[in-house]
């Protein structure tokens, strides 16, 4: 068990990917390291338990990615989904960064695979994790226990308590028994608060009791919280959170990837009404499961329906939550407690207005759409006439939230003042909106976190031992 | 296969599995897994044998107890495994005998060492005398058309009902395209190496999330130290059959080198993999399944160190005795091989060779 009445050099608050690679490196570098981790050993490591790959930047193929992936192009990328709510130097840094991140996830434990099946236009731009983020995280907590840093599970950090923009003790809860412990710097890597439904009310009522929180129940943002009353600068739209379109029988949390649907382009999407709301086939489902958790959050009581016939079945990655399956649309509906005539009216409607069109390819955008309806459907639109019928409840996923605290390049954290924090850093999703204001890249986030848990855990050493 | 507690078990978390697919690059299973929809009784018999239990899925599941769905796929299908031994045993009425496995096994170890040692000790004249190394002298305690005979006839039966369960499971599999040469290729390359007891090429999780290859390493001493003994048994064969040279060997001999190696190398594998039982984590594990699995090993082991404790004592009075227990233990390792855990041999080699005709397939679902 650690010392609590030692100071240490560095106290790191979280347990993920983040917070490994801060204490990892503040180790390696000399420092004495605190582990605060909220959850039980069994339910370690934050969202990167649920995680699968990290997006590198190559200018060359390498053992784990193919062909090339330039900084231009991730810049892009990233431009694109945050549509521009993003800060320049920072993100070109963590991009250049992220290229040289191999030698030394692969020194501290960390193996790759190839892309997994079904994610093959991800082979080129992210590393895939043998076994996943578990492994992963697995991985960096056997490192961090050899180079001897010291861990404490089932801790939640509850304040930083700051004076003149420095961290002066830290209040932790300890199997829920309150203590304070110190030390010289501290890295909050602690993640957002999705998990914390009464903060999330604040902004969304009680839809969030409709909600799935597809990660850790433990990110409850009592750090973050404690670092914004007082007076550490903010990033991101409190309001905002990643949501995407999820099997609506996924546990309230951890359900993790194996929950997710991508029928959605394929079928058929009705509210709880039986009224279609948005077109299903805008763009490659890649590029769209992130708004649809939005959209299904903005429909009576959060719920939506898809349904498609056995043409459309075997094209999407199953979810884990076996279909409900028909004879007829009616009887899927009524499985479904869906009112069927309803059901019934609306895919006939939509059958009809399938424009006789050019060949299905449900590789690229078809250009197989409706006419006549509102909302269209402008690609992959067939007619759902072929027995049996199957149909998957959805409701919004959440996977994380975007308000953070304002860093520098330093991993250094910001006050309201625009000083920066003595001796205060930031790495992981706490910190993520600074880059990612908006939107997401797939694996961003764990080259987010890696990237500024190096930086965090090398600075907060350097600073702790002079 | 019947459709059981285990098998409804095994489906359930082979389809989270199928739906998550991050342990993909671990072993075959999950690639084969990923070839299916809907799991068949057969197909998770095939699945569970073709799982080596290395355990790396295991701890790297976010979905491992103590989460809600609790997935621990080297138990499940380790459940699967050891039902399907019983629904494949031939004949029949043999299944009864993997319920009680480790009880089985060691009653039979005692058995054959009994009869080998009171017909020995009742039959010969010469059980407690020393012959030196005196040509024949083995067959001067127990005649070699006694060996040969019981030899034969035992192994003979049991390679017999071997065969028979192997069709049994290929059966229960459904079909299958044709059997090609690189398919045997791939199979026998996986079978010889245990690819898949490397959870990727870093070995198995046998108490933690650290990897190791001491299983992997342990398995191949006892694998081919029991091929060097059988090489050492055949050549012995030739030797007296086809060029009339009769036991006993020279220390400096074929026979007498490759089963020393081959002896000396069992017993580092058997001790050591029962070692492994006692500190293995009991999670991902079978309880119930331990004692038939520990009493193979034990059985193996004593095979090895009474073979060596023979060719210490060879020239001694002890020779009928040694020999006696020697060839007991023999004796009852060839009536308990296809009633035993050595069964998964058989049906690990058929579901690597299933694998590896069903390579080439497109995994469902995405793109």
């Amino acid at each position: 068990m650690p010392d609590r009445t030692k100071t240490y050099d560095v106290l790191v608050a979280g347990g993920g990917n983040a917070a490994l690679c801060a204490a990892i490196t503040a180790r390696q570098a000399g420092a004495s390291v605190l582990l605060v981790e909220s959850a039980p050993r069994a339910f370690r490591g934050g969202n990167s338990r649920h995680t699968r790959n990290l997006r590198a930047m190559h200018d060359q193929p390498n053992a784990v990615l193919t062909d090339a992936y330039k900084e231009d192009e991730y810049w892009d990328d990233l431009l694109r989904v945050t549509g521009g709510q993003t800060d320049e130097t920072l993100a070109r840094m963590t991009i250049r960064a992220s290229s040289g991140l191999f030698g030394w996830m692969k020194d501290a434990g960390v193996r790759f695979q190839p892309s997994l099946t079904g994610t093959l236009n991800l082979g080129r731009t992210n590393a895939f994790f043998l076994g996943g983020g578990k492994a992963l995280v697995n991985a960096y907590y056997l490192t961090a226990e050899k180079l001897g840093v010291e861990i404490m599970y089932d801790t939640e950090v509850t304040d930083l308590n700051m004076e003149d923009g420095s961290v002066r003790s830290v209040d932790i809860r300890y199997k829920g028994f309150p203590e304070t412990v110190h030390a010289r710097c501290v890295v909050a890597s602690s993640g957002g608060f999705q998990a914390n439904l009464d903060w999330m009310r604040q902004y969304w009522g009680d839809a969030v009791d409709n909600f799935v929180i597809r990660g850790t129940p433990y990110n409850k943002g009592r750090v973050l919280k404690s670092l914004l009353d007082q007076g550490v600068a903010s990033i991101g739209d409190p309001t905002q959170c990643h949501a995407v379109a999820l099997d609506a029988r996924a546990p309230k949390f951890d359900g993790g990837i194996t929950t997710r649907l991508d029928s959605v382009p394929y079928s058929v999407v009705v509210n709880k009404h039986g009224d279609r709301f948005y077109d299903e086939g805008e763009d490659v489902w890649p590029k769209r499961y992130a708004i649809w958790g939005r959209l299904i959050a903005q429909q009576p009581d959060q719920i939506a329906y898809s349904i498609c016939d056995s043409k459309a079945f075997p094209l999407f990655m199953p979810s884990v939550f076996p279909a409900y399956k028909a004879n007829t649309v009616e009887e899927l509906a009524v499985k479904m407690k869906l009112d069927p005539a309803k059901v019934r009216e609306t895919v006939k409607g939509f059958n009809k207005a399938v424009k006789p069109g050019q060949v299905f390819d449900n590789l690229k955008l078809d250009g197989n759409a409706t006419s006549g309806l509102t909302p269209e459907k402008t690609n992959w639109a067939r007619a759902v006439d072929k027995a049996p019928f199957y149909g998957y409840p959805l409701r919004p996923g959440i996977t994380f939230t975007y308000l953070g605290v304002r860093v520098n390049e330093k991993a250094q954290v910001i006050m309201d003042n625009g000083q920066t924090s003595g001796n205060l850093f930031a790495s992981g999703e706490i910190m993520s909106g600074n880059i990612l204001g908006k939107g997401y890249l797939a694996g961003f986030g764990m080259t987010i976190g890696t990237v500024f848990g190096r930086i965090a855990g090398q600075e907060a050493a350097r600073r702790a031992r002079n | 296969m019947q459709e059981t507690d285990a098998i409804i078990n095994a489906r359930r978390e082979m389809e989270v599995c199928n739906a998550c697919r991050y342990c993909e690059g671990f072993c075959a299973v999950f690639p084969a897994v990923e070839l299916r929809r809907e799991f068949s009784a057969g197909d998770l018999s095939y699945l569970a044998n073709l799982c080596h239990g290395c355990r790396g899925c295991y701890y790297a599941c976010q979905y491992s107890p103590p989460h809600e769905w609790g997935i621990n796929v080297p138990a499940a299908l380790a459940e699967v495994r050891a039902e399907s031994y019983a629904e494949y045993a031939w004949p029949k009425p043999m299944a009864v005998v993997f319920e009680r496995n480790g009880t089985v096994v060691s009653l039979m170890a005692a058995f054959g060492i009994a009869l080998v040692l009171l017909l020995c000790s009742l039959g010969s004249s010469n059980f407690w005398v020393a012959h030196g190394n005196t040509p024949e002298s083995f067959y001067k305690v127990i005649p070699l058309w006694a060996m040969q005979i019981v030899g034969t006839a035992t192994f003979g039966f049991s390679l017999f009902a071997l065969a028979m369960g192997a069709r049994n499971f290929w059966r229960d599999a459904g079909p299958q395209e044709k059997i090609g040469p690189t398919a045997v290729a791939i199979a026998l390359w996986d079978v010889l190496t245990l690819k898949n007891l490397g959870g990727g090429g870093n070995g198995c999780n046998d108490n933690s999330e650290a990897f190791s290859m001491r299983r992997r390493y342990l398995h191949h001493a006892m694998f081919y130290g029991f091929m060097l003994c059988f090489a050492a048994t055949t050549t012995g064969f030739i030797y007296h059959s086809f060029l009339g040279w009769p036991a006993p060997y020279p220390f400096i001999s074929a026979p007498v080198i490759l089963g020393t190696v081959g002896g000396i190398l069992m017993v580092i594998g058997t001790i050591g993999l029962m070692a492994m039982k006692f500190v293995d984590d009991p999670i991902p594990n079978v309880r119930r399944l331990l004692g038939g699995d520990v009493a193979l090993l034990m059985l193996l082991a004593m095979i090895a160190v009474t073979g060596l404790v023979l060719l210490a004592v060879r020239a001694t009075g002890a020779m009928g005795l040694a020999m006696a227990i020697h060839l007991g233990f023999i004796l009852a390792f060839f009536l308990v091989l296809p009633y035993s855990k050595m069964v998964h041999g058989v049906y690990r080699s058929a579901a690597l060779l299933r694998r590896a005709i069903e390579r080439n397939m497109k995994p469902l679902g995405g793109e």
